[in-house]
């Protein structure tokens, strides 16, 4: 009972605190914006923590945090293991394969009007698609190890990069063109001059978009069979054994992984298109 | 018409390309059982053989579409239509979950749009929370919630329903926020000469000129929702759904039942978006809001 009371004490006078921040005159400071919202995640935490032991919810329902981050300190060698084994080796390899694919051919295609009109809508159709079902097929084709995840990726991530760097290239207007013209700039040297550095952020997009859904297939195509390694199989056999901590660690590898990546990307953009709008707010 | 002709051509490059593919990967195993029956094949027998093989490496779209008018029109027509081998029934399953998924989803997404929208501290607070869990692979949770879920004693729907509410969920918050604060100072200040309530404000102004916004979000929560319930389906075993045609396609070799569940799947994902899609034209006309 002190648990649950202490656990609505905490909520209020966060909520209060955190309330009185934003309202505040320093509302617009960059510090109170990184305040309030780790003041939020840490009642979050430290709710759900009070919140398991008041209720005495039983581990295999719901593990409380601190059982959480105890699993991880002492299962790191297999949490990096399995790491390596799905983002390094399936998730990353598989997202350079497919983003440099899907930029290839988009720079190819760029050059054809009438294979423009054609693919975009195509391109745009299958990235809305359950793509993440082609996981079995892929599979079977190329077995159980990393290649078979690298494969689901590289599909995965192929139509949303290509539909974006299409449009990004697609961003310059008639007049810069007309410039370029005038400088009788030929093929490549508008390509590598203006059209690619216009198409920055459209490519940038598709690459942000392009992390998650990386991560997420190579993680579900472990469910249709991996070897003994790997944070999909690591996920689904500890559930069959009640094992809730080490998947909530796994969980907690994949929520830092996901945000990491993006964030080297997001960070690689701002290098990239510090010129655009966006990026100079 | 000058984007029809562009695109037919694409799809049946994409065709050509299949049925060529599908020798190529065929031919293995028609090779060998031609070679084990002492027979030699002609060229037009091999690539006869490659594109009418039980279990191919890959099936070829005739072999699929066959697959699919088999297990859903012929069933219909002998009044079996909810037959455990139908994909009309499986269809059916999954798409029951992704529907209460979405309904879930979107209500709370608008209703968290809402109170972010009216709330600073939430707005601080959540927001960057929200945004920032899209980066994560939250399907990897799937297989847990549903054990979870099974072992309190709720099973069937909900569970899957509950992974297609999450992942629907957030792309409505953030697009929702987004559209219920696109009225500009200009609009705001109209109102407030009017002396409007914040309540008349919302239902009057904001409500309504977030509705490009929402639709937007609608067809992404949708995609995502009819993927939730697919993986929902896979980790438990389940027998029942296109995610379980799927898994025990692939636990049998059944090649041409994962194709088949797979094009169910995309159909189903293509028209659901459709669905919306139509609403949202119909839907902006009357409002007037141009296209």
């Amino acid at each position: 009972m002190t648990w649950l009371i202490f656990a609505a004490l905490f909520w209020a006078a966060t909520w209060y605190l955190n309330s009185w921040i934003a309202n505040g005159p320093h509302a617009k400071t960059r510090a109170a914006k990184l305040a309030v919202p780790v003041i939020f995640g840490i009642t979050i935490i430290v709710v759900w923590e009070a919140l398991v032991r008041g209720l005495q919810v039983p581990s295999v329902i719901l593990p409380p945090p601190t059982a959480i981050a105890a699993k991880f300190a002492t299962s790191i060698p297999i949490l990096w293991q399995d790491f390596f084994q799905t983002f390094v080796k399936g998730a990353l390899s598989g997202y350079l394969i497919g983003c440099g694919a899907a930029f290839i051919t988009a720079v190819l295609i760029d050059r054809s009007p009438f294979l423009q009109r054609g693919l975009l809508p195509v391109g745009n159709f299958i990235a809305a698609l359950p793509i993440i079902g082609t996981a079995p097929i892929l599979v079977m084709w190329f077995g159980f190890d990393w290649q078979s995840k690298s494969a689901v990726v590289v599909v995965m991530v192929f139509f949303p990069m290509l539909v974006n760097t299409v449009q990004g290239l697609a961003a310059t207007d008639s007049m810069q063109r007309d410039l370029m013209n005038t400088y009788s700039a030929s093929y490549w040297q508008s390509l590598l001059k203006l059209r690619l550095p216009a198409a920055m952020p459209a490519i940038f997009n598709g690459l942000k978009i392009a992390t998650t859904l990386a991560l997420i297939g190579a993680i579900v195509a472990e469910f249709f069979g991996s070897p003994i390694k790997g944070m999909g199989f690591r996920i689904s056999t500890e559930v069959g054994r009640l094992g809730l901590d080490m998947v909530w660690a796994e969980i907690t590898v994949a929520a830092l992984a996901g945000s990491a990546f993006y964030g080297i990307v997001a960070t690689i953009e701002k290098g990239v298109t510090f010129w655009h709008p966006s990026q100079r707010g | 018409m000058n984007k029809i002709l562009p695109i037919l051509t694409v799809v049946a490059a994409i065709f050509v390309l299949w049925y060529a593919a599908a020798i190529g990967m065929n031919k293995k195993w028609a090779l060998d059982q031609a070679g084990r029956a002492g027979i030699e094949l002609s060229t037009n027998d091999l690539i006869a053989d490659t594109w009418s093989q039980d279990r191919p490496v890959l099936p070829v779209p005739h072999q699929v579409a066959q697959e699919l008018w088999k297990t859903t029109g012929a069933m219909v027509l002998k009044g079996r239509a909810m037959s455990k081998r139908s994909l009309i029934f499986h269809g059916w399953i999954t798409l029951s979950a992704t529907l209460l998924g979405f309904v879930i989803g979107t209500g709370a997404g608008i209703l968290l749009a809402v109170g972010i929208v009216h709330n600073r501290a939430m707005d601080m607070s959540v927001m960057p929370w929200a945004i920032a869990s899209q980066t994560i692979p939250i399907l990897a949770i799937a297989p847990m919630i549903i054990v979870v879920l099974n072992s309190v004693g709720i099973q069937g729907l909900l569970p899957k329903a509950f992974i297609s509410a999450y992942l629907s969920f957030f792309p409505v918050v953030v697009g929702m926020v987004k559209g219920l604060r696109s009225p500009d100072g200009m609009q705001l200040d109209l109102l407030r000469t009017y002396s409007a309530s914040g309540n008349e404000t919302f239902w009057k102004l904001r409500l309504p000129s977030s509705m490009p916004y929402l639709f937007t979000s609608l067809k992404i929560g949708m995609a995502a929702a009819l993927v939730g319930a697919i993986v929902g389906e896979l980790p438990t075993g389940a027998i029942r759904g296109l995610g379980a045609r799927m898994l025990t396609g692939s636990y049998y070799g059944q090649t041409i039942q994962i194709w088949s569940a797979l094009f169910a799947a995309a159909i189903l994902a293509a028209s659901l978006v459709g669905i919306i899609g139509m609403i949202e034209r119909r839907m902006l006309k009357r409002m007037g809001v141009k296209p």
